[in-house]
């Protein structure tokens, strides 16, 4: 249960790498690292954002995945139509557990899955006609859709479809927005691509569409950029910069509508949660509008009251003024969590790999617990994520880049954390080792886990998986070495 | 050549974006800094140059503009 020191964690990389062949074995070597808090570009030690080696199983995404899994997809009063074979919109249907309200099938579409649903004779033929007749039935059957968007699978992109076209037309005979996105899965090395692209058709094809139309707007209007809703963390959010005198005018994109991402570029300010996802469309309105963004961290009280206050830093001194109130209104229930969570939780090790800003984030949570984070990896951060993480992070903490099963595995085997933060894909592996795990991605259906409240239900739910009886079982009563006492009797 | 875009640094320098490649690292130099020229040979913090066609101090940053890179790509 020993944090390894430097050098031991060299050897450890060094000895996973072993078994690659020796090209891919110097591949591997540029995207495992060992922190080092004085270097201020992480280039320097890190590769990012590369092609994954063919054969090895990652846990990346593709470019659909991106765009309608994760941009496209939790703004709820659109209809966002998988453009090709049923499968990648099925199998990815609802798992985001993108919280919204609204009436599902009627004005909002969250959970359901559209899809045009290719066969031979489409790929041969080619499926525009298919999908000029799927915009017109979305049309008749749900008449309250604000719009759609043709999220393209592989498919599309091979056979040449015009889909620009298609959309083109739909949306002059019905009078709704219809967005193209050329998201085929193939593009690009893992789901950030998807996001870029989600984010340019946003820009090209939403943002400045009321642009010189009157908007009764405040000094204090902000949007939320870059928060799914997952298990109602935009919510959870919200409220804080509510109670602070601030009006949120947009969320994107959980809990989002159309319209509030038209209205955005009337705000005085963006805030930018997920800096992996959205930073593009935040730096398009800082050109296009001079809308500064500000990227803020809202896990765990540390870094909220740090947010808040750099937030707060924008506006006048009433604002300011409120968040103090709200910081003081909140800290005692704050400290009465870590009063009761972190004398179960104080010095446990836990390992993170997950997607986007949380292997960043969340350390701040953790050590607001006590706990102590050892490794920590993006699926698909690019370089200036890391940039960004270098100093969260503490030193000598291993960093792993795309890091695939048979890595994972052996650095957990040897690094022996108490926890592991990851995704659906690892759980199970992680936990027949004995390990208790957590889902990073989904919150394992629990959450919110951002703002003051999630921080609660994020203490309760790592308490609940470490302190679980099931890990004292793990040995079978058989292979249990039987008490002396015990053995005189028989 | 390559879109990029300039912004002003918290810390009151430049921050030069790589759209394409997202690619972010500071301006290290510039060299045309004044009000009739600005622009020329960038040097980045990351060890790379590029080259913009000097212009008039652009009114705001934000600005996107078209960049040549001058020598190897860096990584």
């Amino acid at each position: 249960m020993s944090t390894l020191s430097r050098e031991e964690t060299e050897a450890l990389i060094a000895e996973v790498l072993e078994v690659y062949p020796e090209k891919a074995r110097k591949d591997r070597a540029k995207h495992l690292a060992i922190n080092d808090q004085s270097i201020e570009q992480s280039k320097k030690c890190i590769t990012a954002n590369r092609k994954t080696l063919p054969g090895v199983m990652t846990v990346r995404g593709c470019a659909y995945a991106g765009s309608k899994g994760v941009v496209w997809g939790p703004i709820k009063d659109m209809v966002h139509i998988s453009h090709g074979p049923v499968g990648c919109g099925q199998y990815s249907r609802a798992g985001r557990r993108n919280y919204y309200v609204g009436t599902t099938g009627v004005d909002t579409f969250g959970t359901m899955n559209f899809t045009s649903d290719f066969q031979e004779k489409d790929i041969v033929f080619g499926g525009d006609k298919k999908l000029a007749k799927l915009l017109e039935e979305v049309e008749t059957l749900f008449p309250l859709s604000k719009g759609s968007s043709i999220q393209s699978e592989c498919p599309i992109g091979l056979i040449g479809d015009d889909i620009e076209s298609v959309a083109k037309k739909a949306s002059a005979a019905t009078g709704k927005p219809m967005v193209p996105v050329r998201c085929e899965g193939f593009r690009g090395v893992s789901q950030s691509l998807g996001h870029h692209i989600a984010n340019d058709t946003i820009r090209d094809w939403v943002i400045g569409k009321r642009d010189g139309q009157p908007f009764a707007s405040t000094p204090y209007d902000v949007a939320i950029i870059g928060d799914y809703n997952i298990g109602g963390d935009a919510w959870a959010s919200r409220i804080l910069l509510e109670e602070m005198g601030l009006r949120v005018v947009a969320q994107w994109s959980g809990d989002g509508t159309l319209a509030e991402m038209m209205n955005t570029p009337k705000v005085k300010l963006n805030l930018l949660h997920c800096y992996r996802s959205m930073n593009y469309i935040s730096r398009h309105m800082e050109e296009k509008y001079g809308i500064p963004w500000l990227e803020y961290n809202f896990f765990g009280p540390t870094k909220i009251v740090e947010s808040l206050r750099k937030i707060a830093g924008f506006f006048d001194d009433s604002i300011k003024e409120k968040c103090e109130a709200v910081i003081a209104r909140y800290q005692p229930m704050m400290d009465a969590i870590i009063g009761k969570y972190k004398p179960r939780l104080q010095g446990k090790k836990v390992m993170l790999y997950v997607g986007g800003l949380r292997p960043r984030h969340i350390i701040g949570a953790y050590e607001d617990l006590g706990m102590e984070v050892v490794g920590a990896g993006y699926e698909f951060g690019h370089n200036d994520d890391y940039d960004r993480s270098i100093k969260e992070m503490g030193n000598a903490t291993l960093i792993y880049d795309d890091a695939n099963g048979f890595e994972l595995e052996q650095f957990v085997k040897r690094i022996k954390p108490d926890m592991v933060g990851s995704g659906i894909k690892e759980k199970y592996i992680f936990q027949k080792m004995g390990i208790p795990f957590r889902q990073m991605h989904s919150w394992d259906y629990s959450g919110p886990y951002h703002g003051y409240d999630g921080f609660a239900i994020f203490a309760r739910d790592m308490d609940i998986a470490l302190s679980s009886p099931v890990w004292s079982k793990f040995v079978p009563p058989w292979k249990k070495a039987v008490p002396e006492e015990a053995q005189k009797a028989a | 050549m390559a879109n990029i875009m300039i912004r002003q640094a918290d810390s009151g320098g430049l921050v030069f974006y790589l759209p394409k490649r997202d690619l972010e690292a500071s301006i290290e130099s510039i060299e045309f800094d004044s009000d009739a020229k600005w622009g020329g040979e960038l040097k980045l913090g990351n060890g790379g140059a590029y080259y913009i066609e000097p212009i008039a101090r652009p009114p705001r940053l934000p600005i996107s503009l078209r960049a040549r890179r001058l020598g190897a790509a860096e990584d």
